[in-house]
């Protein structure tokens, strides 16, 4: 006689539909995450989500939380609003690289620098996904984008923008990690970021934020497969994985 | 407590401020930019200690993003600027318009194109009025003449804001903003802040989540919701307001909005003592505007000057007024000067002269 025994069961944050993103993209994982967090934390009744301009615009069809849309960028400003209009709620902005650390970098910046008691869920590709693959300010050197056909060119574009470690040098951030979905040990790591994140909103430490680095096969132009080699070959090691600041844990250090 | 109301002594900017306070303004989010400097710099002090919301963003496109979001709470919130920080708004403004969010925006308006000056100007007639953001879209715009009127029409602004779920802006000028006068202030009693208002933000609890945006991919709902929103644009036409002054035997009406209409308000009492049967319609509000009792006058043979303080802006919204049976002259005073009420005599002798 077999028993069957659930080992996973779909978040109640997460709406049971198809998703519209590629095969093989990330983003239908990150939002797994933060619903997963989400109802762990006991907090989705009272979570408001500031959806952003990309390929996660549509974020209000598959995480089942109040949510309004920001201009391209803006996410962390509305955040502030929103904050600040309802403290006692559990906010966070979901944001791609281009709206994010290119369009939207002063609201980002100064979000964090003034410590608002947000979470931010930056994911990043390494290109702007649903205009079609144009270069994004985290495209690598060396890597082709419709907007840089010969490859990034360090004399011409400049280099890759590290978000995580600009984000951790200001006074306000709380919390900010780097990880990645390319591995279960990573998917694993990912969510203990997210979920920390939320967590110093919650006690009204300041700002958390996690860059989760994350697949676009499309616009890559290779199989999820390859997509998710190009994690650990290419990104990681121009992005490291960590956590760049805690300040929970410098407390616990005294 | 209901009585006689107290008079005070304030510029125009501090009037907005009393008048956002008392109307319940939970929160403002501003920049700074001269002529509208007293606004944040008064409610800085104010509003912490109210217990509300004050926050100096890093730039009045923040500033709009962050009225944005506490607008999508449903909470009363308001910024202020003036013309070249309005236009960074207008992307927030069009986002709010599109999400149907109630939200007030003060534009001190000064001189333009570009840095322009910090004097007075109404060369943001077309911005305020013709939706100065992308997309097509309207937002209540209400003009003060004197600082009594800012302070009643902020209070206003915040009522037509969650009656429409639209922005209102009130438009005033560096005159307005600096100019010193009585005020009788009130009391107002405002909703309390986590009031349910059925379309809100405020976590979902135990309801199905609510979706505030502009975005509509799918076949024919964008469609769907602009005819919705030219619905609600048309609907708004009931809240005309103007004055009206020594119309009736006029044989030549000035129409002038703001400080400019106060101006020429005394330009037309000047004439009135010289026999000249002028009058002075001043539109109060420029979105809706009060194209009805235009037309009414123009019925009446009426000739027709538009004074502004601009190259001519409303002058065209006059001339589709009185379209079936008149038409505007046009008298702009150049921004980058103020006016007094001796500039306007000729222009409008002139017009009396060349017409008979």
């Amino acid at each position: 006689m077999t028993q069957n025994k659930a080992v996973y069961s779909l978040p109640s944050v997460l709406a049971d539909v198809p998703m519209h993103y590629c095969p093989g993209c990330q983003h239908g994982l990150a939002h797994r995450l933060v619903a997963e967090c989400l109802e762990e934390l006991g907090v989705a009744e009272k979570a408001i989500c500031i959806g952003s301009i990309g390929c996660s615009v549509f974020i209000y069809n598959y995480l089942l939380v109040d949510t309004v849309e920001a201009p391209h960028g803006r996410a962390p400003a509305v955040a502030t609003g929103v904050k600040r209009a309802r403290p006692d709620n559990v906010v966070f902005t979901y944001q791609g690289d281009g709206d994010l650390a290119s369009i939207g970098l002063a609201e980002i910046l100064h979000c964090a620098n003034r410590g608002e008691r947000v979470t931010i869920v930056f994911v990043n590709n390494t290109v702007y996904g649903m205009t079609g693959g144009q270069m994004a300010p985290t495209t690598l050197l060396g890597q082709r984008t419709t907007t840089c056909p010969e490859g990034r060119c360090k004399e011409h574009e400049g280099q890759a923008i590290k978000m995580c470690e600009i984000v951790a040098g200001l006074g306000g951030t709380a919390y900010a990690a780097r990880v990645a979905l390319d591995t279960v040990k990573n998917v694993k790591q990912a969510k203990k970021a997210v979920h920390k994140a939320f967590e110093v909103q919650l006690e009204k430490k300041g700002l958390g934020f996690v860059e989760i680095l994350s697949t676009c096969p499309t616009n890559w132009k290779m199989t999820p497969v390859q997509a998710n080699k190009r994690i650990s070959e290419e990104m990681i090691p121009y992005f490291p994985l960590g956590v760049f600041k805690d300040v929970t844990s410098a407390e616990d250090k005294g | 407590m209901p009585g006689k109301p107290k008079r005070i002594l304030v510029k125009g900017n501090e009037a907005i401020c009393r008048g956002a306070v008392a109307a319940g303004c939970q929160c403002y989010f501003g920049y700074p930019i001269t002529p509208q400097n007293d606004i944040p710099e008064y409610l800085s002090k104010v509003m912490p200690k109210l217990g509300r919301v004050f926050v100096q963003a890093e730039s009045e496109i923040a500033a709009a993003n962050m009225l944005l979001g506490a607008a999508a709470c449903g909470v009363r919130a308001m910024t202020s600027s003036s013309s070249p920080g309005i236009s960074l708004k207008q992307e927030a403004i069009s986002y709010m318009a599109g999400s149907q969010l109630p939200a007030v925006i003060v534009n001190m308006s000064r001189g333009g194109p570009g840095l322009g000056d910090i004097g007075p100007s109404q060369g943001d007639y077309y911005q305020a009025v013709k939706g100065g953001g992308h997309g097509d879209y309207r937002q209540l715009v209400l003009a003060p003449g004197t600082v009594q009127e800012a302070y009643d029409l902020v209070i206003k602004a915040f009522d037509l804001a969650f009656a429409y779920r639209n922005p209102v802006m009130v438009l005033g000028d560096a005159i307005i903003a600096q100019m010193m006068e009585p005020v009788a202030v009130r009391e107002v009693e405002a909703p309390p802040a986590s009031e349910d208002l059925g379309w809100n933000l405020m976590g979902k609890g135990s309801r199905p989540p609510r979706v505030l945006k502009s975005l509509y991919l799918e076949d024919s709902a964008l469609a769907g919701h602009n005819a919705l929103l030219r619905e609600k644009y048309a609907s708004m036409e009931k809240e005309v307001l103007y004055e009206s002054f020594m119309v009736n035997d006029a044989e030549l009406i000035v129409v002038a909005f703001g400080s400019i209409g106060r101006i020429a308000k005394s330009t037309v009492r000047g004439l009135r003592e010289k026999g000249h049967k002028v009058g002075l319609l001043r539109p109060i509000t420029l979105f809706p505007f009060p194209s009805a009792v235009l037309g009414a006058l123009a019925e009446q043979r009426k000739l027709f000057l538009t004074i502004e303080h601009n190259l001519g802006q409303m002058v065209d919204d006059v001339r589709l007024a009185v379209r079936k049976h008149a038409d505007s002259f046009f008298y702009g005073h150049l921004p980058g000067n103020l006016p007094t009420p001796d500039d306007f005599e000729q222009p409008i002798l002139q017009v009396m002269g060349v017409a008979r």
